[in-house]
């Protein structure tokens, strides 16, 4: 593994409410090399308010502290808005959730591409052109011509998802953050958008930290595993090694997902009171 | 006795036809599960069934009753449905009281109170719950909230239509496991619409696999179990869950 891209240190995030600051992430911290790092937990774990404090993304009144939040040497936390922009998309991108709402619907699939390609790089139309239509081919969409000029609502949400996959790797950033890029998705289409991003990281020897709440999916595609749970790390571990978890909560998790040579009676299920979280 | 019957059932909505000629029985206290990527016509099948998707063609039986096309009191006595979104399928503005006693209200049913205080109890919720507003309620109690309002008039045959996609896997668990109960207490029917398989190794006995529209295959869930589906895209369905 070569130099850290990313060093998180105690990271905080908290939101104010009527009962005074609440903490959503406790003091994360990891480092991710040119490596696949999956994050995993539930609704209210912390793990995309993690994905996003990265980015900077959280706004006032939300208040991200850390010990130290650097990415290839530049400390995030200190960095201006202006500074934040030239970083944002170009060298750390993120893949939402849904792309029904993360598409501009008023701009054609190519003017959006495109449009996070000049913002960051100079270059000629014709070029970003050709660029554009590179992507697409890249994201395995077969007819990109046609394909980079429809509108959002006319693209279904398999192909959405991957015109938002070329969008985020146009800039060809080092760090990829996709959070839950496939659980708007079908099964059918979940693999193959997970095949790709998988393809394209491992290709351009990029780091990816992905966020999802299915641990085998995860397990999957990723090395290395963060198992969240109400804003901490409750255990770590290669992702070849899921089924020898230690922590209750991983267990519980593992144990409560039905298979597919389903014998059991009853599903198994969490025992919340034992980590007071969600 | 089967439950439900379609015989050559077509459905549109407007000048598209989303389903084709597609012939089911369900026997009285199977679980059926429908399967398929999204756009083959499952939740169709559903909302038509249930009676919110009119426009159809062929026969839709109830309990050896034929269904009409317009909307039936004794079919939603026999027949209700549980929706995919606990978000979007509760009042905002209701409490989960008034919530469940409406059914109460249009059926003229009396004795309304302890009902509703049965059904919580079925369902696993405590009683405090009962006055609360939908955002009150996390994602699985919400749920909660949804299957006791489709028991409310003790019907036969509950539609799901994905009613565990919205939800965490542990939180998931939860609701199959009430759903797998409540089945054995009350001899319920299930249609049961969804994409995850080994949620159909857990919940059901038999399924049918759609795509574009029409049913490819109807197996058994051992045949699922052993991966022993006949059809190519079956298979492809298998192997996409499998990985």
């Amino acid at each position: 593994m070569s130099a850290p891209l990313l060093e998180v240190e105690n990271l905080r995030v908290s939101f104010p409410t009527h009962s005074g600051r609440v903490e959503v992430v406790k003091g994360l911290s990891f480092t991710l090399g040119r490596e696949r790092l999956g994050i995993v937990g539930e609704s209210g774990s912390g793990k995309s308010m993690t994905g996003r404090s990265i980015l900077k993304l959280i706004r006032k009144p939300g208040e991200v502290t850390a010990d130290k939040l650097h990415f290839d040497g530049i400390d995030i936390l200190d960095q201006s808005e202006k500074q934040m922009r030239a970083i944002r998309g170009a060298r750390i991108s993120m893949v939402m959730q849904d792309p029904k709402f993360s598409l501009n619907p008023v701009m054609t699939v190519g003017q959006q591409i495109a449009e996070a390609l000049v913002t960051h790089q100079k270059l000629g139309r014709k070029e970003v052109q050709q660029r554009i239509l590179d992507m697409l081919t890249a994201v395995r969409i077969n007819d990109p011509e046609r394909v980079a000029k429809l509108y959002p609502h006319e693209v279904s949400g398999g192909m959405g998802q991957r015109v938002m996959i070329a969008m985020m790797l146009i800039p060809e950033p080092e760090l990829l953050i996709a959070d839950e890029p496939t659980s708007a998705l079908d099964v059918s289409v979940q693999a193959q958008v997970l095949d790709i991003i998988d393809d394209l990281v491992t290709r351009k020897g990029m780091g990816l930290i992905l966020i999802s709440h299915d641990l085998a999916l995860v397990s999957r595609y990723c090395d290395r595993i963060l198992v969240m749970n109400s804003g901490q790390v409750v255990e770590e571990c290669a992702a070849g090694q899921l089924d020898q978890a230690q922590h209750p909560y991983t267990r519980g998790l593992l144990a409560a997902m039905p298979v597919l040579n389903e014998t059991r009676d009853e599903l198994p299920v969490l025992d919340r009171t034992q980590w007071a979280g969600t | 006795m089967s439950a439900l019957t379609l015989k050559n059932l077509d459905i549109s909505y407007g000048d598209t036809k989303v389903v084709h000629g597609v012939n089911l029985d369900v026997p009285e206290g199977e679980s059926f599960a429908l399967v398929g990527e999204s756009g083959s016509g499952k939740s169709t099948i559903l909302r038509a069934i249930a009676g919110l998707a009119p426009e159809w063609t062929g026969e839709i039986s109830v309990l050896g009753t034929p269904r009409t096309h317009r909307v039936d009191r004794n079919v939603s006595r026999q027949v209700q449905m549980v929706f995919q979104d606990p978000y979007g399928s509760l009042h905002p503005r209701k409490t989960i009281d008034s919530a469940l006693s409406e059914p109460l209200a249009i059926h003229g049913i009396g004795n309304r109170d302890e009902r509703v205080e049965a059904v919580l109890k079925q369902v696993g919720l405590d009683q405090r719950f009962r006055f609360r507003f939908p955002h009150q309620l996390s994602g699985g109690q919400r749920q909660r909230v949804a299957i006791a309002r489709a028991l409310m008039l003790e019907p036969k045959v509950l539609l799901l239509d994905e009613p565990t996609s919205a939800l965490d896997v542990s939180v998931q668990a939860e609701i199959l496991n009430l759903l797998k109960r409540l089945r054995r207490e009350q001899n319920l029917t299930f249609l049961m619409v969804t994409h995850n398989l080994p949620v159909v190794s857990f919940l059901c006995d038999r399924l049918a696999v759609m795509r574009h529209g029409r049913i490819v295959e109807i197996a058994d869930v051992a045949q699922l179990k052993q991966g022993e589906l006949r059809e190519p895209y079956s298979r492809e369905l298998l192997a996409a869950t499998a990985g």
